[in-house]
């Protein structure tokens, strides 16, 4: 009989944690456009993903609920005045991941107040994408996000991506004398007379005074805390109390809602990424089914198969089928308050203890990669910047530890979405690696380049600093663990550029791990995706 | 922050034209009526062989056809350019060249126009893009005629790069900090003095070659 200790270690007091013994199977994990199916060391750490939570019956229903029942606001159709100029804001295509099976929940959204505001003989109407310094969303994107009907009734005059760049787009409503803090929006919903944020939260950072401050801004504002020293400051990106991203757009936020009558609706989804096709991926690997089990293996030897292009194009092109498990509505902050609940809810799970070495598997999509390519600098992001984060201010690695990725890490740039990233790559980092210096010597450069700027405004590329953003990104991360390790890379510069070591397989990274952290390092595994954060005790 | 500069080719990057239409409209405005239609049948016949011509070598082309403007006038080019900018140089105008050169503006870069084109006849396009600078041909006048001549060195291929090199030197610049941008590989040594060359509306050899040096691609509408 096991002792009542082997038995704890076990179960960990929570279904979703696992602790790896002899007969445990071995794990799926993510590692860009394919996966890797691992044997584990006995002890290690597997931590699941919740199942997903039930979804709302009726969605539209919910929203309705939701105008009319507003927290710490008057119900939309009591704001709402004939001849006025009202614009609805709406998130762009960083969220969710993958991108939702249609109807996408902002289309319910739009399709329920637009009819409202024709009922209220609001006529004049725009609605903006809240793209920020993002890639302007195409046509076809544009297209899905809101339906066909909404799309052509409004695009592309009333219909259109935010643009940070146009010199009379943007309004500053304040400015500090030296010009180190500046409020600015877009001017078309400084002119509104009412503005209507549709939201989808897909993590806990979305959402909240983060929707304007930072979906609307232009750059000046955006440097107020996209920078080093506030990475630096917080704990955590997905918790708010012990984040100073978070204070600092709260600061924003508050001025913007002093200036602007803005009314949010946000909304939260559950994790179900995965369709009947692929849905084994929310299972642990305990309870695969035979038929999980060769669909698993025919699925991973077909991606193997293929060229990675036509890998990429294949797995972005199966939208999630997501369920709305919550709407809410009204000023910022309550309706934030109510989301964030739920989303605790979905993705928390407890966990005791931080542990020396830490896996992390890099799926093929991030925020800043739909329908295109996981570039070093995405892939970085990833693991140093979000996966580090899925926490409530306690990292799951230890101070010093290791952080594993799972990733081939390959050099491939999409030129079109990402060319000031593939000049960040090439130039920057082989001359330094550290944020403060890149901020100090490179982000103006990069911000201003004419070019970019262009590129930006007139294509679809992300703006010329987002690299140096994404490298800020991975700060936490970066300043908190001893190594990196990316498990599985293809070749040798890429992890040298970033800073990492690299290895042929997973089980020569743990080799490599312990070798760092003593041969008794403890080991976990954050098994995503589907989205997954633990709460450290 | 060291001061900067953006140098722009004009033919095929800021407007659509190529400078062929510039040649054709001086051809086409001189002397007679009868003469006139003479030459624009001449212009017009022969306008593939220049097209041809300007592919094969610039420099060969660029002398050729200077010799057209051969005992004209310096105001007469003088007015015909402002005739033919309104004509030709601005209607041909990509809509978004106004952005990018705002942009370059904004981002506290100098503006200079760096054609093979003759600098009366893009004299009226700097005032009409509020351009710093004009770095172009310069044809030779003798008693207020025309030679058919140009004064050396011709601004073409490598010149260029020499002509924005010196123009750094002369203006105290940051050449590394510059920005190039222009549409044919022939402007390939203009682009690689530059630290920012960008090319804009490439031919097939630019963007392969924009491609493997990682150079941003505008595609101007």
């Amino acid at each position: 009989m096991r002792p009542l200790k082997t038995l704890q270690k076990l179960y960990d007091e929570e279904s979703q944690v696992v602790i790896t013994e002899k007969g445990s199977p071995p794990r799926a994990l993510f590692s860009g456009e394919n996966f890797l199916l691992e044997d584990l060391p006995v002890g290690t750490r597997v931590i699941f993903p919740r199942p997903p939570l039930a979804g709302v019956p009726n969605v539209k229903a919910a929203i309705r609920w939701a105008i009319n029942h507003p927290e710490g606001m008057e119900p939309l159709h009591a704001l709402l005045r004939p001849g006025m100029r009202l614009t609805c804001v709406i998130d762009d295509i960083s969220v969710p991941l993958p991108p939702m099976a249609t109807p996408d929940v902002r289309q319910s959204i739009l399709e329920v107040v637009l009819e409202l505001c024709a009922d209220s003989g609001v006529d004049d109407i725009h609605l903006i994408i809240a793209n920020a310094l993002h890639r302007r969303m195409t046509e076809g994107e544009m297209r899905r996000m809101v339906g066909q009907k909404i799309f052509d009734a409004y695009y592309p005059d009333r219909y259109y991506n935010h643009d940070a760049e146009d010199p009379d787009g943007i309004t500053e409503l304040e400015r500090s004398p030296c010009g180190s803090h500046v409020v600015a929006v877009n001017r078309r919903v400084a002119e509104s007379d009412l503005t209507v944020y549709v939201n989808v939260n897909f993590v806990p950072m979305n959402g909240g005074h983060k929707s304007m401050g930072t979906g609307l801004a232009n750059y000046a504002s955006l440097r107020a805390h996209h920078n080093p020293q506030t990475i630096r400051g917080s704990d955590s990106y997905m918790e708010p109390k012990k984040s100073e991203l978070y204070r600092r757009n709260e600061r924003i936020g508050k001025a913007i809602d002093k200036h602007l009558k803005v009314f949010h609706i946000e909304s939260v989804l559950n994790n179900r990424m995965f369709g009947p096709a692929t849905d084994f991926l929310h299972k642990r690997e305990e309870d695969y089914t035979e038929g999980d089990r060769l669909k698993f293996h025919a699925m991973r030897y077909a991606l193997s198969k293929v060229p990675r292009a036509a890998a990429r194009t294949i797995l972005n092109s199966v939208p999630a089928p997501y369920d709305v498990t919550g709407v809410f509505a009204g000023a910022t902050e309550p309706t934030h308050q109510k989301i964030l609940e739920k989303s605790w809810q979905q993705y928390v799970v407890p966990v005791q203890g931080q542990s020396d070495i830490v896996i992390f598997p890099i799926p093929f999509i991030s925020p800043y990669s739909v329908n295109s390519i996981l570039n070093p600098l995405l892939v970085q992001v990833m693991g140093l910047g979000y996966f580090f984060n899925l926490n409530r201010g306690v990292p799951l690695v230890k101070k010093g530890g290791v952080i594993i990725l799972t990733h081939p890490a390959f050099d491939e740039f999409d030129p079109v979405q990402h060319p000031s990233y593939i000049e960040f790559f090439n130039r920057v980092l082989p001359e330094t690696r550290d944020a403060v210096e890149i901020e100090k010597k490179y982000e103006r450069e990069f911000a201003e380049n004419p070019s970019y700027v262009h590129l930006y405004r007139k294509g679809n590329a992300y703006h010329g600093v987002h690299p140096l953003y994404m490298w800020y990104w991975g700060e936490n991360g970066r300043q908190h663990a001893g190594k990196v390790i990316v498990a599985g890379a293809e070749n040798n510069h890429v992890p040298a550029l970033l800073g990492w070591d690299r290895t042929d397989t997973l089980t020569e990274a743990i080799e490599e791990a312990r070798g760092f952290m003593g041969r008794s390092a403890s080991i976990s595994l954050l098994r995503i995706a589907p989205t997954v954060m633990v709460d450290v005790k | 922050m060291p001061a900067k500069a953006a140098f722009y080719d004009v033919d095929g990057t800021l407007v659509k034209t190529n400078v062929v239409h510039v040649y054709a409209y001086y051809a086409m405005n001189r002397g007679s009526l009868l003469g006139i239609a003479g030459r624009t049948l001449a212009t017009a016949a022969s306008a593939p062989l220049f097209a041809a011509m300007d592919a094969v070598n610039r420099k060969k082309f660029n002398e050729f056809f200077y010799r057209y403007y051969a005992g004209l006038s310096e105001d007469r080019l003088i007015s015909i350019a402002e005739d033919m900018f309104e004509d030709v140089l601005k209607p041909a105008l990509y809509e978004q060249t106004r952005d990018l050169i705002d942009q370059a503006r904004r981002a506290g870069c100098r503006i200079v126009l760096v054609t093979g084109a003759l600098d009366f006849s893009m004299r009226p396009l700097v005032r009409h893009l509020g351009a710093d600078d004009l770095i172009a041909n310069k044809m030779q006048f003798v008693g207020g005629k025309a030679t058919g001549k140009v004064i050396p060195p011709i601004i073409e291929g490598a010149n260029k790069a020499n002509a924005i090199r010196s123009y750094c030197v002369r203006e105290g610049l940051a050449l590394d900090q510059c920005h190039g941008y222009s549409d044919s590989s022939s402007d390939y040594a203009m682009l690689a003095v530059v630290g920012r060359p960008t090319a804009v509306n490439p031919d097939m050899r630019l963007r392969s070659i924009a491609r493997a040096y990682n150079w941003p691609i505008l595609d101007l509408k």
